[in-house]
């Protein structure tokens, strides 16, 4: 695996890092996914700030956080996608960094098969396949609007996976899906996720989905990490669950109501 | 006795709705509006109402387009004419194309390009002929050139307007799969602006033909225009016909060539149309 460092550049009296540093060459395969001091600004408001953050290789993270405390921020910083945005900090990430949006974005006019292989050249048994490992073996030749929303998700997953990620960047993936798509996914993914083994960073608002899907938890608050919960055979779901809804000001959620909303009877 | 479904033993009836959609398709229907025309126009020179100096009888149109044919008059004056548009649209649908892309993909391309087009789009094509023959002469360079100048603009204009309303978010997907500027261009921006290409062509095809007449109708000596300026001299109403047919037919069978083009090529689109 090869990492590189967010190259630190001087602009305006900001430092801005840039994400597509220097490579430092040819590293073990256990490189952690590093963050340190991450500072994102809009304006005068720090989105991010001075964030610390490291992602074992192999790790499933998932990312919580109530809207605008910067958890696409973040996953943007760390895909490189926020070139024109101020800051400072560095970012080490591999090489090889796929990332998943909310909406599948596929090229329209580019058949399923083409839209997996975008931008890899004699990549087509390797598109197949990893179409097939999907499950949408046969459908190499549709056109993406010809698919379910769940099913052009699943090609945006193909897409990604096909490019073999040491970090595998979603946000909020699942969350344009109804909810019984949304549960069939949470099982791919998962299943994606024991073969090829990158390191995943789920950005989620769905507790649940946090829960059911990663090995460790994370909860963002005004910039940076607030609360962290790993998820282990000592302690149950439930405990977790509570501890991270507290940790996002939502208070005590009464057993038994898994959606958040308070009683309506009483 | 045999099983067979069973219909519903009460008719259900509900409140009709108004209906706001135009209803289904009539077959052939756009033949109806030119066919009631041309009965108009038989009718009238059968009763004898349309004076023939005024307006041949259909009729006379169709037997002096055989004659024409017969003499060969027709084929080499449509090849004429066929050949100027074809190579105005040659040299204009590619230099239009490549100063859209340049103007779309580039700040500096758009500072630098997008003004003069669009000023020559406010000059009348007309205003520029006494140039261009100045510059030109009265050869077939000129009647290109004009053709070409004229297709341009449309082929700019609907290319470049395809190409900025190109999702951002698929550039912002390109960048995440680090497609090259060569692939970028080739997979997402030339597809996502083939639309708007499609669209400028079929205006350009019609120009093409527009601009055409223009440079025919001044100074040639072949040509469909060139025919038809000819008979005016003669004042031979049905040769001039003949010609104005012509020049509707293949106005007409361009756009048409062009929509089958754009339904093959734009087969992954869901729109309304289809």
């Amino acid at each position: 695996m090869a990492t590189h460092a967010g190259e630190l550049s001087r602009k305006e009296g900001v430092v801005v890092a840039t994400h597509a540093g220097e490579l430092s060459g040819k590293e073990g395969a256990g490189e952690p996914i590093r963050v340190k001091g991450l500072t994102r600004l809009y304006g005068e408001r720090a989105v991010l700030d001075g964030l610390d953050l490291e992602i074992a290789p192999g790790e499933f993270v998932a990312l919580l956080g109530q809207s605008g405390s910067g958890k696409s921020t973040l996953l943007r910083a760390l895909a490189g996608l926020d070139g024109d945005v101020a800051g400072t900090g560095l970012v080490e990430v591999p090489e090889q960094v796929s990332v998943v949006f909310q909406d599948a974005r596929l090229l329209p006019w580019q058949r399923v098969l083409d839209n997996v292989i975008l931008g890899l050249d004699g990549a087509v048994e390797r598109g197949r396949q990893s179409l097939a490992e999907v499950g949408l073996a046969g459908r190499e030749r549709a056109w993406p609007n010809e698919l379910s929303g769940g099913e052009q998700q699943r090609v945006a997953l193909a897409r990604s996976l096909v490019r073999e990620p040491r970090l595998l960047l979603a946000d909020e993936p699942f969350g344009a899906l109804d909810a019984l798509t949304r549960l069939k996914m949470h099982g791919l993914l998962r299943r994606l996720f024991e073969e090829h083994r990158p390191a995943v960073l789920l950005v989620t608002h769905d507790v649940d989905e946090a829960i059911a899907l990663a090995d460790r938890v994370l909860v963002l608050d005004h910039g940076r990490i607030a609360a962290e919960q790993r998820l282990d055979a000592a302690r149950s779901a439930t405990e977790v669950r509570s501890e991270l809804l507290r940790a996002l000001g939502v208070g005590e959620v009464p057993a038994g109501r898994r959606d958040g909303r308070p009683h309506r009877d009483g | 006795m045999t099983l067979v479904a069973s219909r519903p033993a009460v008719d259900v009836r509900t409140r009709k709705r108004r209906r706001l959609r135009p209803g289904p398709r009539i077959r052939l229907g756009f033949l109806a509006g030119p066919l009631l025309l041309l009965a108009i126009w038989a009718a009238a020179s059968a009763t004898g109402l349309l004076d023939p100096r005024f307006l041949s009888a259909p009729w006379t149109v169709v037997t002096t387009a055989a004659d024409l044919v017969e003499s060969g008059r027709l084929q080499t004056n449509l090849l004429a004419s066929v050949q100027r548009v074809a190579l105005g649209l040659a040299f204009g649908v590619p230099l239009g194309t490549l100063l859209a892309l340049v103007s779309g993909l580039s700040r500096w391309g758009e500072a630098l390009i997008d003004g003069p087009i669009q000023i020559k789009r406010a000059i009348p094509a007309l205003a520029l002929m006494p140039l261009l023959i100045l510059w030109l002469g009265i050869g077939e360079g000129m009647k290109i050139t004009m053709i070409a100048l004229g297709v341009l603009v449309p082929i700019y204009i609907h290319t470049h307007n395809g190409l900025r309303s190109i999702d951002s978010r698929y550039v912002e997907l390109a960048e995440t799969v680090d497609l090259g500027r060569g692939a970028f261009i080739r997979k997402v921006v030339l597809p996502g602006a083939l639309p708007g290409f499609l669209l400028g062509m079929r205006f350009a095809v019609t120009t093409a033909w527009l601009f055409l007449v223009v440079a025919e109708l001044i100074n040639a000596t072949t040509g469909i225009g060139y025919m038809m300026d000819l008979a005016r001299t003669y004042g031979q109403t049905d040769v001039i016909l003949v010609g104005i047919v012509l020049y509707g037919l293949l106005g007409l069978f361009s756009d048409a060539g062009v929509r089958l083009v754009e339904r093959k090529a734009l087969s992954w689109r869901r729109t309304l149309a289809s």
